[in-house]
């Protein structure tokens, strides 16, 4: 009778054991995997909405630095009609390890899509003539009207900036 | 005079946004004169008896760079007794980037058996002359006898990320139609690179 019940409640703790390692186990953050064709409608869509569109990767030291920035930029702005939209270039063998991973630590809030495109002589001159594939880069647009800035930003550049286009 | 000093002021200020244009094909390549990582100065007038030089912005730390480094052998390995030997400039400011220090660029160097010059441009007094942007960024400079003019500027190939699966190797095409007395087309290519760290 006994080791009837310490049979259950030991399969009890095994099936819950079970359930929250495979809980655990589960990736936290899904990250949406894109060709250029397909992130392209994302760099053109016809609404009121403000677009920010950093182009960053993990690898790349002044583009870590100005995560924080657009993270506060879409916290401070998440009740006005700006999106900010994180394209990441982080080599796609590495998501596992150093993409997801600096997302969760980070907290970023913001929208993160890898672009995975290896031929990038085709899809860089459409993001903007001037751009070079130097990075950190941003976009910002609204409708046609389009800037792209080939730099690093300060937080103070950046919101005085995403301020005058609201105006 | 305060009038006088506003406009020096502007004309060196035009000047550098100027410089910072990257420099077009068909372009005269500004001279340089820099410390590689053995000491020696290496110039670009080095290479009057050369058919030309590829030219390349890199550095030690980023990671497009090492995915392209054993490229960069290969290419100096291939072409350097066809005429265009493999000459590397590191104009990161080790202010910002530590890991590009020249100490560092030593290191790399003799870990990776460079065959070429690996040059540091301390004073980032080269970057602007060429405007290069990202590292790797190349300049394939073409000897026209009494001046070296640019005939490429962009990527190696077009998989900056991954040597097995490159399609089009872009500088081998341009070099190739350099050495068969044709211009290269593309001339210009981009590629996704680290941004060249300047000096704040």
């Amino acid at each position: 009778m006994i080791s009837n019940k310490m049979c259950i409640l030991g399969s009890v703790i095994i099936v819950l054991f079970l359930v929250s390692f495979s809980a655990f186990s589960q990736p936290k953050s899904a990250i949406q995997v894109k060709n250029f064709e397909q992130l392209k409608p994302l760099l053109h869509q016809q609404n009121d909405t403000l677009y920010v569109v950093n182009f960053w990767a993990t690898w790349c030291a002044p583009c870590i630095q100005e995560v924080p920035y657009f993270e506060q930029i879409g916290k401070k702005y998440k009740d006005k009609k700006v999106k900010v939209l994180m394209v990441s270039m982080d080599f796609p063998n590495q998501v596992e390890s150093r993409l997801i991973p600096f997302i969760e630590k980070q907290n970023m809030k913001n929208e993160v899509i890898l672009l995975d495109d290896p031929r990038q002589n085709k899809w860089i001159p459409q993001v903007d003539e001037e751009w070079t594939g130097a990075i950190p880069a941003t976009l910002i647009y609204r409708k046609n009207e389009r800037n792209f800035y080939q730099k690093e930003f300060s937080f103070e550049e950046l919101d005085k900036l995403i301020q005058s286009k609201l105006n | 005079m305060k009038k006088q000093l506003f406009t020096i002021a502007f004309a060196v200020l035009s000047l550098a946004l100027f410089a910072a244009q990257p420099i077009k094909v068909g372009e005269k390549a500004p001279s340089f004169s820099l410390k590689g990582v053995d000491g020696k100065t290496v110039s670009l007038s080095d290479y009057s008896n050369e058919k030309g030089v590829i030219l390349i912005f890199t550095c030690n730390t980023c990671p497009v760079v090492v995915a392209n480094e054993d490229r960069i052998i290969a290419l100096h390995n291939k072409f350097a007794s066809k005429g265009f030997p493999v000459v590397a400039i590191n104009s990161n400011d080790p202010g910002v980037s530590a890991g590009d220090s020249f100490d560092n660029m030593k290191v790399r160097a003799e870990e990776k058996s460079f065959p070429f010059p690996y040059l540091f441009d301390e004073q980032q007094a080269v970057l602007p002359t060429y405007g290069a942007t990202r590292t790797p960024e190349v300049f394939l400079l073409k000897n026209k006898g009494d001046e070296f003019v640019v005939a490429y500027t962009g990527a190696i190939d077009d998989n900056a990320n991954n040597a097995d699966d490159v399609e089009e190797k872009f500088l081998d095409n341009a070099i190739n139609a350099v050495l068969a007395g044709n211009s290269p087309n593309p001339a210009v290519t981009k590629a996704v690179g680290c941004g060249i760290k300047v000096k704040k």
